[in-house]
């Protein structure tokens, strides 16, 4: 930090200057905000964030540090990251690096001084955007703006590329997780049950998992549009006799697989405060929240049991014959409120 | 849940732990409840509260807080409801006895909001610790003890350090911390007795870990959500009253911080909570190791800072729930959604408490697990620092010099923030005050920051990029002038010029994520200013800042008011103001809030950014009318008075010269420099004279000096004499009626609000004094003087607004002792005894209207009566004099005189004995009442004991007892004066100290012993006859409760 320079170009024309953090470099992505306090270290190793430029509402960020427990995957996935203050030194008895050297070590720009309210209320306004964040020494260098989020496939990068299995010792049960990007706390969700897990890469054929013969299906969360992962759609269709959770990605996948639609939301929810409503149980729960999608129509064998009080999006769903669910939040928090966390109970149940 | 109409109980005056934080708890709730079309019936003893204006609720009544009372109350309102968790523990302690008595179940009162049982296990400790020990979350190892030797049993068996806390008191009263068995002991004889339950909990210490608060809200169906949480600054071993506090926590990953939140959860669950709760953990920063230190069933301070820092109405949702809505029925204003989220924040939020000592010579300013101070300011920032920096500006403090650091960083004292900046200065590293403090090196590292730019402000001068980065950082334009050697004024310029001004951001509970419709505001120096726009005629209100003695709540009881006022004529209302607790800080008080501290620069930059027709100073005590002069000099259109009144007034000599022009007399004066000119001054004058320095060195103010020989040492001990900083010399006029008026003026016409007398003789400050309305002593034809002289003395001075004039009447001859051109202390509570909104008709003045040449006729008496914190600040002396020392009052009303003033002091706690015996310890010259005294007390049948020197002149008045001298050896069945107090024989203790009572005297081991034996200690003579006359006169008679309003009627 301190000599070198940052600039963040927004495809409206605006531009924020501010102070270089992580690595010399140039990226592109939809830029887009979080406004949990902490968790930023989960935030940006989770692969959702795959194309994304992430601004942290809450202005000091890197207060304690990086360390080598909460990793949602082997690396950092956001494109950028946009803070108002990147804390140097830090204070944590699990603390191993700070903000600054943890975005170099993952080739990741980062830049912070920037007036964050004013992004995230014109991120508020205009709606997800895509942009240019650069870190540079001496002159900026610029280059390519053009970005279109909708037409990359985010999953293919982010899913594992093999087969993975992580078999705790007394495991019951067995579930095979469709790896659109999972965060590697549902995995750990599932194991702390006596659930063991075998992970498939995202393109997996419903045969493939099948023929680990499983107790159940998670499809997991992940990057990008879901409208565009046309082979999951079938995959899960073909699934649809076993216990089947779907997380964020994965429940807007079911949402398509069983003939509902997706869109895309303004500035989507991202966050570990948002409230959702259970209309069975006649309940709230706080959530963590992290997407720019939702479920627009609902396939028709399925009931709403929940929604975000806010906007009244679809948060939950579930079949109305089969022991099928999924969420649009994060049960498996991380970072977030553990409110929903009983939801891994309910599939164990099922399965 | 059906209910029609429901009794609010507020928390009674003001006192150290228990402050404004209750008047905007019971205000909201009220409303709240209101708006669901319950009828409420708010009772509260502080005249100076909002809740108390017949506005807020649909009946009120200001009565004392106790059984009896609430029980006659509850007979002729019939509530079918209590909502007990607004007016802090003393609300909370009623419930309980309501319960226990049988009131609740006999007028089939239900307490709605967290039920008892809940109360119940939240509160005692053995049934609190078998609930965590249930839901498996940690406590630090304790136990509750009924006596001294459970007490050291129990320490024993933890091993020290311990904490020992009495149960069921408030803001930790007589709790303490103990490293060995010596230390224990005093603090466990002194817990004791203050325990409401007679018990002591005795705790494993956690000293020097790191400190949280969580709120919590939960409703009847079992919805729970984390409003806020909150970090302490000073960690472990410093009560959370007395830390520094920032929102939202700062070093917890999140992992962490969820850890503490559903363990927050799992105990308000448990608990069965319905309405806001707080919870307090400790945690190991070391070793991750977390446990629960206490949980508030209620609403509280913090719950009062946890709502101004995120926005998010705490008190007004909890008394919804209370109502059996859930958080997903009930609408939030602010973003138009529900109720039923988790407020999200983007800046840094500080608060930091602000201290008495100066106020109390020779006290202990350490700090600890007891509340000792008065108030707190809060500031809002994007960086930790800025939030800091702006919080210490908003105390209204000098920057004290600290000359050995190390003296005041552990144990703490009041002024360990700048002893850490101070040591920072002079070159230690982060891990040596770390080492010494146990504060995070997180908090460390950033106030280390800020001296670090200090030193490069110095060095690179005054350059635009330099002040940039120091004004981001939160530097105010005096800090840096100081820093490059330039006038601040000179650097507000320079800043102009150079576009550097701060931009104002919005406080909206959501981070930006939704279009918030809140009007509250706080400045930082960054892009996007979203304080614009709001059409109409503005005009703005500078607000008191922090609670402190001397300007407390009656002050944003008038800020407040003017604010309403404002909107109700149209205009748009803004406030600044600095100070969490109150209501004037709530966002719905005015059309726009600024939470900013009260400096000539914070509130100069307010103007120009929103172009206020005009600027109210005058309600808001002190520091807001010591800003009149510079927003003036910079062209701003400061309402009411002008200046040149204000300086009339204020400035002695002027003031001497008016009215000298008018023959109005004023007690012989002179201003003198120099110890020689001081002393030849006041033989000039003639002792006793009250002597006032301008300058103060250990917070010595002002006192009574008797003969050359006490002027000498005043002057050698506590004040710096010199050319520049002069005595000012009165005479002190002996045994003289003071009374004073509150008025409103045009500058021609003027509305007296009321003439109020002093119980007292003049000498007690009219902040400590109990007051009367109507007067007491007074002629017809000295009242027509008074009117006559109050009326002149507002045109002369041009007031337009408030006047505060006082008097002293002695002899038939009316002396004028100082007039004040603002809002006083008693506004509040002649307004209440009135029935005249004396602060709308003061706004209406400044802006213009005319006043009638009136006054209101008062057919039943109002007596102010007031609570001092003696018992919290250990080492002050409680004797009265011209200094104030109380934090805050109450009001007793009644047809006559004897039954206002016993409800006034029973509100205040001098509770009214019924039998048993009286101690008088008199000097010479209060003798001659003491007998008068006695005889009534004797008549009454009181027992009688006295010190030797008053005994044998209070012989002939009664049988009298005699007890020995403090020390002297007693035989066997006898006790020294001391032994007798502790005893629990003595009911009333009445001690008039002698002239110069210093802190070695009998008379001040007598107070001390009394106070904090809990017995009432009457120190003034006025106060002992009034009382002992009102007792006698009213004896047998039951006092009469009667609506606000009903009085006089």
């Amino acid at each position: 930090m301190g000599a070198r320079k940052a600039v963040l170009r927004l495809a409206d024309g605006g531009v924020f200057f501010g102070e270089g953090l992580g690595a010399s470099t140039r990226r592109v992505g939809e830029l887009v905000f979080n406004t949990s306090m902490q968790g930023y270290q989960e935030a940006l190793t989770d692969p959702s964030y795959g194309g994304q430029v992430l601004t942290m509402s809450y202005p000091l960020i890197g207060n304690y540090g990086v360390n080598n427990v909460d990793f949602e995957s082997p690396r950092i996935w956001a494109e950028g990251f946009v803070v108002r203050e990147a804390s140097e030194s830090f204070f944590h008895r699990e603390g191993a690096r700070n903000l600054d050297s943890f975005l170099a070590k993952y080739g990741v720009p980062g830049i912070c001084g920037v007036d964050t309210r004013a992004l995230v209320k014109r991120i508020r306004k205009h709606g997800v955007l895509p942009c240019s964040l650069e870190v540079f020494e001496g002159a900026e260098k610029g280059g390519d703006a053009s970005f279109e989020y909708s037409s990359v496939n985010f999953v293919e990068k982010a899913s594992s590329k093999n087969v993975e299995r992580f078999i705790p010792e007394k495991a019951e049960k067995m579930v095979v997780v469709l790896d659109l990007g999972a965060k590697r706390s549902i995995v750990k969700e599932l194991n702390k049950r006596n659930i063991g897990v075998v992970s498939v890469p995202w393109n997996s054929t419903a045969k493939e998992m099948l023929a680990f013969e499983p107790d159940g299906i998670l499809v997991s969360n992940g990057p990008g549009d879901p409208a565009i992962l046309t082979n999951v759609h079938s995959a899960i269709r073909e699934l649809a006799g076993l216990p089947m959770f779907g997380i964020c990605l994965g429940h807007q996948c079911i949402a398509h697989a069983f003939g509902g639609s997706t869109s895309k939301l303004k500035f989507g929810h991202r966050g570990s405060n948002h409230p959702v409503y259970d209309s069975e149980k006649g309940r709230v729960f706080i959530t963590t929240q992290n997407h720019g999608f939702a479920v627009e129509r609902v396939p028709d064998e399925f009931v709403v049991t929940q929604v975000e009080l806010n906007d009244k999006t679809v948060e939950r769903m579930r079949h109305s014959s089969k022991p099928i669910f999924s969420v649009q939040y994060h049960p498996e928090a991380s970072p977030g409120p553990h409110d929903a966390c009983f939801l891994f109970d309910h599939f164990l149940k099922a399965l | 849940m059906d209910v029609k109409r429901a009794l609010v109980i507020g928390s009674g005056p003001i006192v150290i732990g228990q402050s404004a934080e209750f008047d905007y708890s019971g205000t909201q709730a009220c409303k709240a409840l209101r708006e669901e079309g319950v009828e409420v019936i708010l009772v509260n003893s502080n005249p100076a509260t909002i809740q108390t204006d017949r506005e807020t609720a649909d009946v009120v009544y200001i009565e004392p807080l106790d059984v009896p009372t609430l029980k006659k109350i509850i007979q002729r309102e019939r509530p079918d409801a209590l909502l007990a968790t607004m007016g802090g523990q003393t609300a909370l302690n009623l419930a309980i006895e309501l319960d226990k008595w049988g009131v609740l179940e006999q007028y089939n009162v239900r307490l709605i909001g967290t039920g008892l049982e809940a109360i119940e296990k939240a509160e005692s400790r053995e049934k609190f610790n078998a609930l965590m020990e249930g839901l498996g979350i940690p406590i630090l190892p304790g136990f509750c003890t009924k006596n001294m030797k459970e007490g050291l049993e129990a320490a024993e068996r933890i091993g020290y350090p311990v904490v020992a806390r009495p149960a069921y008191t408030l803001g930790g009263t007589g709790g303490g911390f103990a490293s060995c068995r010596e230390e224990l002991e005093p603090i466990l004889e002194k817990g004791f007795m203050l325990s409401r339950s007679g018990e002591v909990l005795i705790e494993k210490s956690a000293l020097g870990w790191g400190e949280f608060e969580y709120e919590v809200i939960r409703d009847s169906a079992d919805n729970a959500i984390v409003i806020c949480n909150m970090e302490n600054f000073d960690p472990m071993g410093v009560h959370t009253g007395e830390s520094i506090v920032v929102a939202p926590a700062q070093t917890l990953s999140d992992r962490d911080h969820q850890m503490l939140r559903d363990a927050a959860l799992k105990i308000v669950r448990a608990l069965k909570i319905e309405g806001g709760c707080n919870v307090q953990f400790y945690f190991n920063q070391e070793t991750g190791q977390y446990g629960v230190i206490e949980v508030n069933p209620r609403l509280s301070r913090s719950s009062a800072l946890a709502s101004k820092a995120t926005g998010y109405p705490i008190a007004r949702v909890a008394a919804k729930i209370a109502l059996g809505k859930t958080l997903d029925g009930i609408r939030n204003p602010i973003t138009n959604t529900t109720a039923a989220f988790e407020p999200a924040l983007d800046y840094v939020v500080t608060k930091i408490p602000k201290w008495p000592f100066e106020k109390f010579r020779g006290s202990d300013r350490r700090i600890g697990t007891q509340m000792k101070s008065t108030g707190e300011a809060m500031a809002i920032g994007r960086t930790f620092e800025e939030s800091l920096l702006k919080a210490i500006r908003g105390l209204d403090l000098k920057e004290p010099k600290i000359e050995k650091p190390e003296e005041h960083l552990f144990p703490p004292t009041d002024l360990r923030i700048f002893a850490i900046l101070e040591a920072f200065r002079r070159g230690a590293g982060v891990e040596e005050i770390r080492a010494k403090t146990r504060i995070n090196p997180w908090f460390l590292g950033k106030v280390r920051k800020i001296t670090e730019m200090e030193k490069k402000v110095a060095a690179g001068g005054l350059k635009a990029d330099l002040l940039r980065e120091a004004k981001r950082m939160g530097f105010s334009d005096a800090q840096v002038g100081r820093l490059v050697g330039k006038k601040e004024k000179e650097v507000r310029e320079f800043r102009k010029e150079n576009g550097i001004i701060p931009a104002y951001k919005i406080v909206d509970s959501c981070a930006g994520e939704f279009e918030a419709i809140t009007p509250y505001f706080y400045s930082t120096y960054e892009d996007e200013n979203e304080a614009v726009g709001g059409e109409g005629k503005k005009i703005l209100v500078i607000g008191s800042g922090p609670i402190r003695i001397g300007q407390g709540i009656e002050f944003d009881y008038c800020c407040s008011q003017a604010a309403m006022a404002l909107r109700r004529m149209g205009l748009r209302s803004i406030m600044v103001n600095n100070n969490p607790e109150t209501m004037s800080t709530d966002f719905d008080s005015s059309d726009r809030l600024y939470f900013e501290p009260l400096t000539f620069e914070d509130v100069m930059n307010i103007v120009e950014n929103e172009g206020p027709e005009g600027v109210i100073v005058q309600l808001g005590g002190q520091t807001s009318i010591n800003l009149a002069e510079g927003l003036v000099e910079n062209g701003v259109n400061v309402l009411g008075t002008g200046v040149e009144g204000i300086d009339i007034a204020e400035d002695r000599e002027k003031f001497r010269a008016l009215c000298g022009k008018f023959g109005i007399r004023q007690p012989l004066n002179a201003t003198a420099t120099g110890k020689e000119g001081a002393l030849k001054a006041a033989s000039e004058i003639g002792y006793p004279v009250v002597v006032r320095p301008s300058y103060v060195i250990a917070g010595r103010g002002m006192q009574i000096v008797f003969s050359p020989e006490e002027m000498e040492k005043f002057i050698g001990q506590a004040v710096d004499v010199s050319e520049n900083r002069p005595v000012l010399i009165d005479k002190y006029l002996d045994n003289a009626f003071e009374c004073e008026v509150d008025a409103v003026s045009d500058s021609e016409n003027t509305y007296i609000g009321g003439i109020m007398e002093h119980v007292e003789f003049a000498g007690v400050h009219s902040g400590d004094a109990n007051i009367s309305i109507p007067s007491l002593n007074l002629s017809e034809k000295m009242l027509g003087k008074i009117r006559e002289t109050t009326r002149l003395l507002a045109r002369e001075l041009g007031v337009k607004g408030f006047v505060n004039i006082q008097y002293a009447v002695r002899g038939g001859e009316l002396f004028m002792i100082e007039a004040n051109p603002r809002a006083s202390r008693t506004v509040p509570f002649l307004s209440k005894a009135t029935g005249v909104p004396l602060v709308e008709m003061a706004v209406r003045a400044m802006l213009g209207e005319k006043v009638e040449n009136s006054e209101p006729s008062v057919t039943h008496y109002a007596i102010k009566g007031v609570v001092f914190p003696f018992l919290k600040i250990s080492g002050a002396d409680i004797s009265l004099g011209p200094e104030m020392k109380s934090t805050g009052e109450t009001m007793g009303l009644g047809g006559d005189f004897e039954s206002a003033y016993l409800k006034a002091l029973q509100a205040s706690g001098i509770s009214l004995p019924k039998g048993g015996a009286v101690l008088l310890s008199l000097r010479k010259e209060d003798r001659e009442d003491g007998v008068e005294i006695t005889r009534k007390l004797a008549g009454m049948g009181f027992e009688i004991y006295a010190t030797p020197g008053t005994g044998v002149a209070l012989t002939r008045a009664a049988n009298v007892n005699v007890a020995k001298r403090m020390g002297e050896k007693c035989e066997q069945g006898e006790m020294d004066v001391l032994q007798l107090i502790s005893s629990g024989e003595v009911q009333l203790v009445v001690n008039t100290p002698t002239k110069s009572g210093n802190s070695f005297s009998d008379g001040f081991k007598i107070r001390r012993r009394s106070i904090e034996k809990g017995i009432p200690c009457v120190t003034n003579i006025r106060t002992a006859m009034e009382f002992v006359k009102a007792l006698e006169k009213l004896r047998g008679r039951e006092p009469e409760v009667r609506r606000l309003g009903e009085y006089g009627g």
